[in-house]
């Protein structure tokens, strides 16, 4: 006669709550990554509910209305290598997406830039937030390249006009041997897997810097003291 | 639908009349696109406004 244990599923599951909790499995590098993961950002640190006091500024908000850009751009980009060149250039529909791809790059820049500018006259590389610093650099610079490779991709005469116009410059620089902008599937690939990859780990990190070290506090006053971190009870809600 | 298409691009068609070589400004070896001249004072005019208007928090605590 076989027995059938009637609640399998359940059973398991305490059998892995269990496991969790022994301490031979303490060293194990699974555990390690784990512990020093949730240690170094505990779920309330990654999405807090608040900020503190100084964050309360118009300048603050365009960091995140770059990384709202940056989804938008991803998710009509998409929609577009689905479709294809056809449909971006011929129906309605896929001009209209086509047109949202290329605004909110124009947004995702616009943002960017304003955010550049506010965190360097803020010197947000202050209070061991180097690496956040310098990932939102190397993000710009990859996100030039990203979108002048998208230019090179629309297949248009304007796209041909830009590849033509920027071959001289780059083949002045020695690296047309290796990037070749009139080279349409090379460029294409970058534009569609390479630099957009690159670009959502940057920002990634970046964000996750930001979360790691916190959000930079401005300069103090004339005989005003502002500590690297907020002081207790002056937060906002978020 | 094309009916609304046609009347959109007739108004906003009628507000900015692309339908020419673009204009630049050469200031010495700087040539630059009035257009992108355009973008780039409107970034420093939105800098400037995010640092000169005030922000409302939730009930201005903590402020």
């Amino acid at each position: 006669m076989t027995v059938v244990d009637p609640k399998p599923a359940r059973a398991d599951q305490a059998d892995l709550d269990k496991a969790a909790g022994r301490p031979e499995d303490a060293a194990q590098w699974t555990a390690r990554l784990r512990e020093s993961a949730v240690e170094a950002l505990p779920p309330q640190k990654l999405l807090p509910d608040r900020q503190p006091a100084y964050v309360a500024s118009w300048i603050y908000v365009f960091g995140v209305t770059t990384v709202c850009a940056l989804i938008v751009v991803i998710a009509t980009g998409l929609l577009l290598a689905v479709m294809g060149p056809n449909w971006w250039h011929v129906s309605s529909t896929g001009l209209f997406v086509n047109s949202l791809h290329l605004w909110s790059v124009e947004v995702f820049f616009f943002a960017m830039v304003v955010h550049l500018w506010g965190k360097f006259f803020m010197a947000a590389w202050r209070g061991r937030r180097q690496l956040t610093w310098i990932t939102g650099v190397v993000s710009f610079l990859v996100s030039v390249g990203a979108a002048f490779t998208g230019y090179l991709s629309q297949q248009n005469f304007d796209s041909q006009w830009i590849s033509t116009q920027a071959k001289d410059g780059i083949n002045s620089t020695g690296a047309g041997a290796i990037f070749n902008v009139t080279n349409f599937g090379q460029m294409i690939m970058w534009h569609i897997t390479l630099l957009p990859l690159c670009v959502i780990a940057l920002v990634g990190i970046h964000v996750l810097m930001v979360r790691l070290r916190g959000v930079v506090p401005p300069f103090a006053a004339k005989g005003e003291a502002i500590g690297a971190e907020s002081p207790a009870g002056s937060e906002v809600e978020a | 639908m094309h009916a609304l298409a046609l009347v959109v691009g007739a108004l906003f068609g009628s507000i900015i009349d692309l339908n020419h070589p673009g204009h630049y400004i050469h200031w010495g070896f700087i040539q630059m696109s009035y257009a992108n001249a355009l973008v780039i004072l409107l970034m420093i005019i939105v800098f400037l406004a995010a640092i000169l208007i005030p922000f409302r928090s939730h009930k201005g605590e903590g402020r």
